[in-house]
Order: structure tokens, then C-alpha cells, then sequence
């Protein structure tokens, strides 16, 4: 099981309590969880990665397990104890005002 | 018509107010997508139920909400597991989707246009500022988008595309962001005529199409803007603000950066109607529901001083169609007032008589039941207000 916060707005905007949980088969990379995710909640499509770019948003941050992922490779593989639900995958909306 | 509903957009959500014909007891309700700026609500004119909402933020970017019950519950069209799936059984999630069409069927190629530099800078999507119901289907609606350029969905909003035969006209590259950025704030459709609309950018200019939106041409003829190097150029005019009376949609009422203007030739030439306003720079503009030669606006003092002139917040109706302005001033601060009307936030209602609304960016929605004469302020603590539309219901 695969853990995932998401910020609040975006967890108002799926409907959402508390953490996402998720089954993924195969390599577990932020691309692969965050497609899991899109496709679990079609309506965040567009609002942490880019529409048709898939990049990561500019103002938004990927955090686990202490550490701040938002510049690797979305295929690179997470920490086993994101794959392993040890620890959750935290969507962040970056400190910029507001 | 026995109810008005006022959809206010701010920059923390949006507020939903409604009253009876008498407009003197409102309920407020919100708000809406709390902490998400909503630059724009607006209903259908033949479903007034329907209502799309534009909700952006600098994190998340656009999301498109829709309302089928006047604004109890909202939906993100396309969303549901049922609607528009894709090869693999997903839905597809389109209605937040605004990529410009670059395709070699309907597309043009994506340019660049002017920046703040001078030099040339790449389209990119920031916001959706402006949504209008098509006339009569209430599935179809266009918006309005920042880096300026016109979509429109057919399907409820769950799918858009460009018309990019504006964005792709020869003038694109010499188009300019505005303060506010390069956006298309305006769009009025023609109920005689279906295949016109006119459009509106800061900073480019106007534009009409006559094909239903295929082929765009600039409608400036007339502005003379001193910001710009050829001052009465083809384009690059800041225009504010245009409005149209339903029943004579070849007369255009235009707020510019500064100037008042009207054409009455569909935007083939304009005119100077400032006349005797304190100042004529301002951003809405609108026209009475029932007297086509009675407008408002609300002079703001300059360009870099975003606020009523000696600190009056005052409205000024023309019955004349411009040059000859009243000063309303009953029921709005006369002292100590530095807020900002912005362009999109003012409506009228069609009961009788006409209310004219507005709100400000210091969170305030003022109405007047009475065309003007009086006002009251229906909420006074908002936040900022981006955009006020009015529904005026059986």
C-alpha cells in the first residue's frame, strides 16, 4: 500500500479525507504514482503536473521521507519506504504568499 | 421576473447573493472554492441553472466548475468515471485542459508575441478570465484566457478548443500584456447575428469575427493610445472593457485605459465619448437593460493611482450614450474611499427598474435598485472582487 498527501486545496477539490492510499504493480516512481492517482481522481489531472507536458507544476514540491524530490527523475525510483507504505508521498504547495 | 442572483467572483472564492424582485434582503452564500481565485462566473441565458465557473490559482493552475442547480452543487464537468473515457477506460479529465491548437487542420502555429521588453516572448496558458454562455445551448460556452486567445467547449465544458484563427491572425506577434497580463477579458456575442462576436484584449486591442469565430480581424480604428509608438495603431490598444445592448449590437460602449469610446458600426470606427467625466480612465463599462443609450462607468483617477478621484467612490451614468455624465454618488462613500472597480465587475439585472451591481477590490458588491439614483452595499467585507454577474429569474 502507497501512501499520499495531497494539500488540502487539492484534497477539497477530489473529494478527499486524510491520505490517499494506493496499489501499484511493478516500479514505483512518481510518475507511475502520480498517474495512479490522476486516474484514481481524474479531476487533479492538470493541477500537479502539466497537462501535456507531465512536468511538475512550478509551485508545487515533492517531499518524502525527509527529503525534497521535487528535482529528480520522475522515473527514478522512490525510497522503499514510500513503495512500502512505511512512510507517505507528500504533494506540497510551495511557501510563495497567498 | 421575480429573482436576482449576483455570482461574485474574489480572489479567496466565490459568493453567491440572491434576492427577491425587491432587492432590499439578501441572502449571502459562500464561499465557494474557498481559497481559490474565481475570475469569472456566469450562467446561461436559456438554462439560468447552468452556471460555469472559472477557479485558478498560481499553485494548481485552472479548474472549470459547473453548476446544473443554480449554484447548490458543483461538479468539474468530464470528471465522473462514465464521461469522456479514453482508450484504456479512464476518463479523460479534459475541462481543465487548455492547450493551444497548433494542429495542421483548424490550428495556426504557436508564435510569439510581444513582451514587456519589447522582445518576443512564447504563448503560454495561465488562466481562463472570462467565460460566456453561448445564447442559446447551454452546453456551449466560450472563454477567455490569459496568454490571450479564445476556446470554447460544446460538450458542458468537459472538452475545449481554440479558435485560433484569433490568436493566429497577422497581428498576434504585436500584441503586448497589459499590467494585468495578456488577457482576453471580453466577449460579447451578437443575438442578431450568430456568426459575430466581438472580443476584447489588453493589451492588443479589439477584434470581430463575422464566421463564427474562424476568421478575426481588429476593430480599432478610432483609439489613440499614447503608450504605444504609432498611437493610433492597428493594435496594441489597452482596452479595458466592452458592452453591448442586446437590441442594437452595432453599437459598442468601450472603457480604455483611458478614453471612453463608442462605435456605432460594429467597431468599424470609434469615437471619443469621455465628455465631462472627472477622469476617464476606469475598467467596466455597462449598459442599461431597458435605455441602450444609458451607460455607467466608474472613473478610477489614473493608471498608476488605482482608486476614485479625491477619494469619492462615484458612478457615472451618460443617458445620452457618453460625452454627457451624471455623478451617482447616493449611498457610496464620499470620503476616505481608495478601492478599485475592476473590469469585469459590474452587471446589470433586467427587472424594472434595471439594477446596476459592482463590486470592489476592497470587498464590497454595491446594488442600486433604481438604474443608479441610490445604492446599498449588499456585503461589505469580501475579499478583493475580481467579477460580479447578474441573473435576473423568473
Amino acid at each position: 500500500m502507497i501512501r499520499v498527501v495531497l494539500p488540502p486545496h487539492l484534497r477539497t477539490l477530489a473529494d478527499i479525507d486524510g491520505e490517499i492510499d494506493l496499489e501499484l504493480n511493478g516500479k514505483v516512481t512518481q510518475r507511475s504514482l502520480l498517474d495512479a492517482v490522476e486516474s484514481k481522481y481524474p479531476m487533479l489531472r492538470g493541477t500537479i503536473r502539466d497537462h501535456v507536458t507531465q512536468t511538475r507544476r512550478p509551485m508545487i514540491r515533492f517531499f518524502a521521507c525527509g527529503e525534497d524530490l521535487s528535482h529528480e527523475s520522475p522515473d527514478a525510483p522512490l525510497p522503499h519506504a514510500i513503495a512500502n507504505g512505511a512512510e507517505p508521498f507528500l504533494v506540497i504547495g510551495a511557501i510563495a504568499g497567498g | 421576473m421575480n429573482n436576482v442572483r449576483v455570482l461574485v467572483g474574489t480572489r479567496k472564492g466565490a459568493f453567491i447573493l440572491t434576492s427577491d424582485g425587491a432587492r432590499k434582503r439578501w441572502k449571502v452564500s459562500g464561499p465557494h472554492f474557498a481559497g481559490w481565485e474565481i475570475y469569472h462566473m456566469k450562467g446561461s441565458p436559456v438554462d439560468p441553472d447552468r452556471i460555469y465557473a472559472s477557479q485558478t490559482s498560481g499553485w494548481f493552475g485552472q479548474i472549470i466548475q459547473r453548476s446544473d442547480d443554480g449554484g447548490k452543487t458543483w461538479n468539474t464537468p468530464g470528471s465522473n468515471p462514465e464521461e469522456l473515457q479514453s482508450a484504456d477506460g479512464t476518463p479523460q479529465a479534459e475541462s481543465n485542459k487548455f492547450v493551444y491548437d497548433s494542429s495542421p487542420e483548424t490550428g495556426k502555429p504557436i508564435t510569439t508575441h510581444q513582451w514587456y521588453d519589447g522582445t518576443q516572448h512564447p504563448w503560454e496558458f495561465k488562466r481562463v478570465w472570462h467565460l460566456e454562455p453561448s445564447l442559446n445551448d447551454p452546453d456551449h460556452v466560450y472563454a477567455g484566457v490569459e496568454d490571450a486567445a479564445i476556446f470554447e467547449s460544446k460538450d458542458g465544458g468537459k472538452s475545449w478548443h481554440e479558435l485560433a484563427g484569433l490568436r493566429g491572425s497577422d497581428t498576434g506577434p504585436k500584441w503586448q500584456p497589459g499590467a494585468g497580463g495578456m488577457c482576453l477579458h471580453t466577449i460579447l456575442l451578437d443575438p442578431q447575428n450568430p456568426q459575430r462576436m466581438f472580443i476584447a484584449i489588453s493589451a492588443a486591442g479589439a477584434f470581430r469575427t463575422d464566421d463564427g469565430g474562424k476568421n478575426w480581424k481588429p476593430i480599432n480604428h478610432g483609439l489613440h493610445s499614447q503608450y504605444i509608438p504609432d498611437t493610433g495603431a492597428e493594435v496594441g490598444h489597452c482596452v479595458h472593457r466592452i458592452a453591448m445592448h442586446p437590441s442594437r449590437p452595432d453599437t459598442l460602449f468601450m472603457q480604455k485605459h483611458w478614453d471612453v469610446m463608442r462605435s456605432d458600426d460594429a467597431g468599424g470606427s470609434w469615437q471619443e465619448v469621455s465628455g465631462d467625466l472627472p477622469s476617464d480612465f476606469g475598467f467596466p463599462i455597462d449598459v442599461h437593460a431597458h435605455e441602450p443609450e444609458t451607460i455607467y462607468v466608474v472613473p478610477i483617477k489614473s493608471d498608476s493611482e488605482h482608486y476614485p478621484p479625491s477619494g469619492r467612490l462615484r458612478v457615472y451614468r451618460s443617458r445620452t450614450g457618453g460625452n454627457d455624465w451624471e455623478a451617482l454618488t447616493k449611498g457610496l462613500p464620499q470620503r476616505n474611499c481608495y478601492v478599485n472597480v475592476l473590469r469585469d465587475a459590474m452587471s446589470v439585472d433586467s427587472l424594472e427598474p434595471c439594477g446596476v451591481y459592482f463590486g470592489t477590490t476592497g470587498g464590497q458588491v454595491y446594488a442600486s435598485a433604481d438604474a443608479g439614483d441610490t445604492w446599498k452595499p449588499i456585503v461589505r467585507d469580501l475579499p478583493a472582487v475580481l467579477s460580479v454577474e447578474v441573473q435576473s429569474l423568473p
